[in-house]
Parts: structure tokens; C-alpha cells; sequence
């Protein structure tokens, strides 16, 4: 098998398991949803394997190194962080019609990669100023931030869409409780807080062993510090301030746009060192 | 009535509110997009081109061009400073007695009034009891305080009591950040230095300035290569760096991007390449043809070195660089400069300007000399820094990751156990607990502790 081959099957394991939690949502299935989980975890195995033989490919061509280095790559592990964080959520605390929100993030992500035409699926070799081992650690904890966030987002949208009566007879009431969504809500934000902060801080170091400076106040680098100040805002906003419901739910999108700027928006719009998210 | 406050009173009140920090990091987040949009350190003209005159104008009142050096947002970055030092000082006032409390003491009846509080029976002696409530607790929290009440017993024990502490960790590591990037803004220096093969500098240029910085010691570029895959891009570029001290070789090191050299908190880094200019090549091809044969030979040549030609008796040495060659008053541009020794011992000056390679021919000697390829010496661009805030701003990155790990994933939990007589034999059990953050963690722990003490 090859990574490509892997890569594509996963596309297409990913975009049934949402359909099965879209299904079980709009049926009221709740077998659905299981199977939607299950397949997810299929979908997730063989991302993870395609992922490694990505890695073993580019040592058999050559290159030798991990598969963090261009928009695509990162695609694809972004959809895996994604994914690893929702099957540990929904592990933890069974809510499985929270997926609904959270599968189709992690189809969209390496459906993306894997069909615009702009984005290179190569393996291309590292230029110089990328190859150190903390390539890996940077890459690493600032996905997980950003999965962090991505699921929180997915969770936000509960708050707009759950009706406020719960007698109500329209399929959003059989969301989970307020208290849990706001629960979820903060726990996503503070774990990609975390990572977030631990990303920018590995960045910084790998910066001063680089270039000799932690900061330079490149747009990524100055993107990724205004989406840190945005959770900031969202944690002092509800731990100092009380906010909750709808009000905080906004700062949390907001903070996911800031999210995909910094992802995105920065590649292609500004310019700077960072080839990729 | 209420007291009228006095001024130093409200600038405090001022700095001690987190509304305060909530704007200040709205703005600080707002403003840091300008500098990411509008392009900064550019030259004047660039501004004009984009703006005009009245946008220059502005961008120049503002600093938008060095915004993150700018006053106003320095000065957001100091109120933030104060606003957290203020705020924690004023709170720690309150939370140290919390934190350190000489006796941990704990008011039964706000347990028994919490919403989480789950009752159940035990079908046991009240003593018995007692000793599994006892046991479970002290496993899941930690020293247990046991009252007897009127109608039965009631324990209670925490845990994470000086996790409340994290939160001033974080803040504490912000400041390490601010005073690290201070220091490194005032004490340290960012220059680049382009260095030849085999040349020496004792200074850099500052890269905003522009100005020559001496660095204390002296660099020597001993050789600088470059690797490319087979695509052409760049895999690895590496100079060979000694440093030299008070006229003596302190030591050589390699250098490659990623990894630096650092003496005396200097660090030098590999940061770009290119083809020397002004120094003299590393190799020439020379192809020299005798007129007569039109035999033509080819020689690889370095500057100073003699060749024998083809005849066997005259020779040709090529003498110097010449990066203006002047012939008649014409700048021929760059040029060498060789000499023919003839086998009757005559020697002949000639001129080889790199533009014109037929420009010996035209001077209809024995021998016409033409250079077809130099091959030019590097240089390596390194960039030269000194911070002497950084261990300040590692400190803060460590203390940021300690304090926001004990403040998102540990909390201050305390649980309360009421053991009640119920009829001969049975009692009830009611179990309840706070904590200052992630009630819901708090209840899946409850729910752990009635199955335990079930299950005893
Ligand atoms: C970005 C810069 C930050 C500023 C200017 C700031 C400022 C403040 C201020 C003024 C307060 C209220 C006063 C106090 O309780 O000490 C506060 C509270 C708090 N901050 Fe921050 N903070 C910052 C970053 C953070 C970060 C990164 C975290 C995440 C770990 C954090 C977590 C908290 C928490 C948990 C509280 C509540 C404290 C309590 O419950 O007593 N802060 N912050």
C-alpha cells in the first residue's frame, strides 16, 4: 500500500462517517451514530497509517523527514488531530450526537488537501531552515491547538442551533445539556490553549536556535499571538467576568476565524517565513 | 455615605480590573493585525508609492512602519504589565489566606446544601462505616478532619489546595516576558555580516541601522559550501567559521542553518550565500590558442600561478583581478590581468576583460588569450545577535507552561461525607464536595467515590 492510496481511502472513510452522524441526527438514530464513530475510528487508522508510510516513502526517496513539511502534509494531520481529540471526547463522555459537529471538520480538512488543485501532494525535500527536530515538536503541539479549537468551534455552534424550550419538538432539543456544552465548550478551549501556547513556544525557541531571534513579529508568528489573545479573552471573560451561553460562544468563532487566518489566510494573503500553517 | 476616594486610590482601582486587561488585550490583539497588513521597516519611497503623501504622513506620526516599537503600543504592552501586577497583588492579598491557611476549617452546612450532594445507605454499623468512608477518602483526597455531630459523623478532606497558586504562575511568566524582551531591546543587538571565503571582520552591521558593530573578536570565513538535491533546491549550506582573538585563533567551528555558533552571547548564524564580489575568484579557465597551429589548450588557473605553453619555451602567469580594467580611458569592467614571457624572454602585459573574451585576439600576438570560466568564491551571509533577555523570556515560557497546566487540569477539591444513623444497622450516606474550576470532573469523581465506598 501506499500513502497516496491511504490518504484517499481516508477521505472517503471520513465523509461516510460524517454522513452516518448527519444520518443519525436527522433520523434520530442513535445506531447510526455508533456505526458513524466506529467508521470514524476506521477512518482515523488508516489516516494515521497513511501518515507513516508518507514518512517511510520520504526516506526511501531520499529526503528523510517527517510529514509536517508543506500545505498538504499539514492538511492531513490536521484532520488526524481533529479526529484523534473528537474520539477521545466522545469516549469520555458518550455524547455521540456531538459528532455531527465535529465529523464533517475532519472530512472537510483532507478533502480539501486532496482536491484543490493548488495544493501540491508531493514530497518535496526540506529546505534548510526547516530541518530541525523542532520541526516535529512545533508542528505537533500547534495542531493540536488548532484542533483544539476547531472542536470547540464545532461545539459553539450548539449554542445558535439548541432550542432554549426544552419541551421543543425540533430535532436540535436532543442536544446535550447547556451545562455540558458549556463544560465541552471551555475544556476544547483550554486544551487547545494549551498546545497553542506550547506551539508558539517551541516556535520561539526553534526561532532563537535558528535565526537567533524568538521573535520577529513575522505575520504567522504575529497571527498566532493575536488568536492566543483572543482565548485569553475568552478564559478571563468567563472565569473573571462570568460569561456564558451565546455571548462566549461568539468569542470562541471569532477565535477559530482568527484560527484559520493564521492557518490560511496568512499563506496567502501576507508574506513571511512560514511556508505552510 | 460612601468615602470619597483619592486619586492614587482610583488609579489603582483603575489597574485592578480585569475589564481593564479584557480592552488592553482587545486592542493589543486589534492593532497587532495593522502591523501584519502594512509593511514594516520599508523605505520611504515604498510607503509613498502605496499611500501617498497624507498616508505617509501618518504612518510616520503612528510608527505604523516599526509599530511593535511604536509608543502607543509599548504603552499597551506596559499597562497590561501593571494591570497584572496590580491585580495579583490585590487579589493575593485575599487568596494567600486561602492558599496558606493556618487551620483548614470547613462549614458543614454549605455542604449539605451543595446541588452535587448524592445520598445513599449503608447497610452497615455507623463505626464500620465510618472506617470505609474514612479509607476511601484519604485515598482519593488526602488528610481527613472527622466531627461528630449530634445525629452521626462527618468527614472531610481536600486536595489541590495550592493549585489556586497556577493562575499567578501564568502572570507571573508574562512579566518574565516582558522584562526579557525589555533587556533584549535595550542590551542586545540583531546584525548581518557578508563574509568572503578566507576574509575577516571584527564587526557586523545592525540590520535596522545599518551601522558597524564591533563585536569584541574577530570572524574568519575559512569555507563556505552548499549542497542542492536534485531538484536545484538548496539542501544545506555550511561555513567553516574561526574565531580569532587578540590576534590569536581561538577556535574553528562549523556552522549550519539550525545550527549556530555562540561565544561571549554572541550568536552567529548561518543565514545566506552568495557569490563573492569584491574579492578575487577561485579559478579561472584560460584557454590560450597559438596563432600559427590554432592549437588551442586549455589551463585551470589561480591567481599567481605560471603555466607553460604549448611551444614548451613561453609561458603565461596570471597576475591579478582588476574589477575596472582600464584600457585608453575606457572602464572595460571586470577584468584580469596576465603576463606572456616569450622564448626570447620578452614579456608581454595583457589585458582579459570578462566582457569582451575576444579581446586579446584583436591584439594579433603569438598567443591569444581568452577566459571562459571563473569561477567566483562565496560568501556567507551570517547574522549576528546578541539578547541577553533570553534566559529571562525562557524562564516565562517555562513558568507560562507550568502555571497553565496546573491551572486548566488541577483544581482545589474539597469533599464532605455526612454518615447519619438511619434505623438499627443502616445509616445514610451523603457525600458532597466544591472545587474552584471543572465541576463537571468534580461530579464524575463523586459518582467514583459512592462506588468505592459501595463497593467496601
Ligand atoms: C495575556 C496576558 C494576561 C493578562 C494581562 C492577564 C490578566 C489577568 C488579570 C488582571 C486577572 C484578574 C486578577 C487576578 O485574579 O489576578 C486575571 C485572572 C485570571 N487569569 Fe489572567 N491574564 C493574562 C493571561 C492569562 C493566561 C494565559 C491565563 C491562562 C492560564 C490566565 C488565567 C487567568 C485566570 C484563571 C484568572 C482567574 C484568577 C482567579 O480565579 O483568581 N491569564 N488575569
Amino acid at each position: 500500500m501506499t500513502s497516496s492510496l491511504a490518504l484517499s481511502s481516508t477521505t472517503f472513510i471520513y465523509a461516510l462517517a460524517s454522513t452516518f452522524y448527519i444520518a443519525s441526527f436527522a433520523f434520530k438514530k442513535q445506531a447510526l451514530a455508533k456505526i458513524g464513530f466506529y467508521t470514524l475510528i476506521i477512518g482515523f487508522v488508516d489516516n494515521t497509517a497513511g501518515i507513516i508510510l508518507r514518512w517511510i516513502e520520504s526516506y526511501q526517496m531520499g529526503y528523510g523527514h517527517a510529514p509536517f513539511a508543506n500545505m498538504y502534509e499539514s492538511l492531513v494531520f490536521f484532520s488526524w488531530t481533529v479526529a484523534v481529540l473528537y474520539i477521545f471526547v466522545e469516549f469520555k463522555y458518550k455524547e455521540s450526537i456531538i459528532g455531527v459537529f465535529v465529523s464533517p471538520l475532519v472530512f472537510l480538512a483532507i478533502a480539501y488537501a486532496s482536491f484543490d488543485p493548488s495544493i501540491s501532494t508531493k514530497i518535496s525535500p526540506l529546505i534548510p531552515a526547516l530541518k530541525s527536530n523542532w520541526l516535529i515538536a512545533h508542528v505537533i503541539t500547534c495542531f493540536l491547538g488548532y484542533a483544539g479549537f476547531a472542536v470547540a468551534f464545532g461545539f459553539s455552534i450548539m449554542y445558535f442551533i439548541k432550542p432554549k424550550d426544552p419541551a421543543s419538538p425540533s430535532i436540535f432539543a436532543k442536544l446535550p445539556s447547556w451545562e455540558l456544552i458549556d463544560e465541552l465548550t471551555y475544556q476544547m478551549v483550554v486544551f487547545g490553549f494549551l498546545f497553542l501556547t506550547i506551539g508558539i513556544i517551541t516556535g520561539s525557541v526553534w526561532a532563537n536556535s535558528a535565526w537567533g531571534k524568538y521573535w520577529s513579529w513575522d505575520p504567522k508568528e504575529t497571527w498566532s499571538l493575536i488568536t492566543w489573545m483572543i482565548y485569553a479573552i475568552f478564559m478571563h471573560l468567563r472565569m473573571m467576568r462570568g460569561w456564558h451561553g451565546n455571548n462566549l460562544a461568539w468569542v470562541s468563532i471569532i477565535g477559530f476565524i482568527a484560527v484559520l487566518f493564521t492557518y490560511f489566510g496568512v499563506n496567502y494573503l501576507l508574506s513571511g517565513l512560514h511556508s505552510y500553517g | 455615605m460612601k468615602k470619597k476616594q483619592t486619586i492614587p486610590e482610583l488609579i489603582w482601582q483603575f489597574f485592578c480590573s480585569v475589564k481593564l486587561t479584557v480592552y488592553t488585550l482587545i486592542l493589543l490583539a486589534a492593532t497587532s493585525v495593522i502591523g501584519t497588513v502594512i509593511l514594516q521597516n520599508g523605505a520611504p519611497q515604498q510607503y509613498l508609492k502605496l499611500y501617498g503623501q497624507g498616508g505617509y504622513n501618518l504612518i510616520r506620526i503612528l510608527s505604523i512602519d516599526d509599530m511593535y516599537q511604536a509608543w502607543w503600543f509599548l504603552s499597551l504592552l506596559i499597562i497590561l504589565c501593571i494591570n497584572i501586577v496590580v491585580c495579583s497583588i490585590d487579589r493575593l492579598s485575599v487568596t494567600w489566606k486561602i492558599i496558606f491557611p493556618k487551620k483548614v476549617s470547613f462549614n458543614a452546612d454549605r455542604f449539605r446544601k451543595l446541588k452535587n450532594k448524592i445520598t445513599f445507605s449503608g447497610n452497615k454499623e455507623i463505626s464500620a462505616l465510618v472506617k470505609d468512608c474514612e479509607a476511601v477518602l484519604g485515598k482519593s483526597a488526602g488528610k481527613i478532619i472527622k466531627e461528630e455531630t449530634d445525629s452521626g459523623v462527618v468527614l472531610y478532606a481536600e486536595k489541590g489546595r495550592w493549585t489556586r497558586i497556577g493562575v499567578y504562575v501564568v502572570h507571573v511568566s508574562i512579566i518574565f516576558l516582558l522584562i526579557g524582551a525589555l533587556i533584549g531591546a535595550l542590551f542586545g543587538f540583531k546584525a548581518s555580516l557578508n563574509l568572503d571565503e578566507g576574509a575577516t571582520s571584527d564587526r557586523a552591521f545592525l540590520s535596522k541601522e545599518r551601522v558597524p558593530i564591533k563585536l569584541g573578536f574577530s570572524i574568519r570565513c575559512n569555507d563556505f559550501d552548499v549542497k542542492f538535491y536534485d531538484t536545484g533546491a538548496p539542501d544545506e549550506f555550511k561555513s567553516s567559521l574561526t574565531i580569532i582573538e587578540n590576534g590569536q585563533e581561538s577556535f574553528t567551528k562549523d556552522i549550519l542553518v539550525n545550527h549556530p555558533l555562540r561565544y561571549k552571547g554572541i550568536n552567529i548564524f548561518q543565514s545566506s550565500y552568495g557569490q563573492s564580489r569584491s574579492s578575487s575568484p577561485e579559478s579561472i579557465v584560460i584557454e590560450v590558442m597559438e596563432r600559427s597551429t590554432g592549437k588551442v589548450e586549455t589551463h585551470n588557473m589561480k591567481l599567481g600561478e605560471k603555466v607553460q605553453l604549448a611551444d614548451g619555451q613561453s609561458s603565461f602567469m596570471l597576475q591579478e583581478y582588476e574589477p575596472h580594467f582600464d584600457f585608453k580611458g575606457n572602464n572595460l569592467g571586470q577584468a584580469f590581468v596576465g603576463t606572456i614571457k616569450d622564448n626570447d624572454g620578452k614579456e608581454i602585459m595583457v589585458g582579459l576583460p570578462l566582457r569582451f573574451p575576444t579581446f586579446d585576439k584583436m591584439r594579433k600576438g603569438k598567443f591569444a588569450v581568452a577566459v571562459k570560466e571563473v569561477e567566483q568564491k562565496y560568501f556567507t551571509g551570517l547574522q549576528i545577535t546578541r539578547d541577553p533577555g533570553v534566559w529571562y523570556v525562557y524562564i516565562g515560557f517555562i513558568l507560562m507552561i507550568i502555571g497553565c497546566w496546573i491551572t486548566f487540569f488541577m483544581a482545589h477539591q474539597s469533599f464532605f461525607i455526612e454518615i447519619e444513623k438511619d434505623r438499627d444497622k443502616a445509616a445514610r450516606i451523603s457525600l458532597s464536595g466544591t472545587t474552584n474550576r471543572n465541576a463537571q470532573g468534580l461530579k464524575l469523581k463523586l459518582n467514583t467515590i459512592v462506588k468505592k465506598i459501595e463497593g467496601k
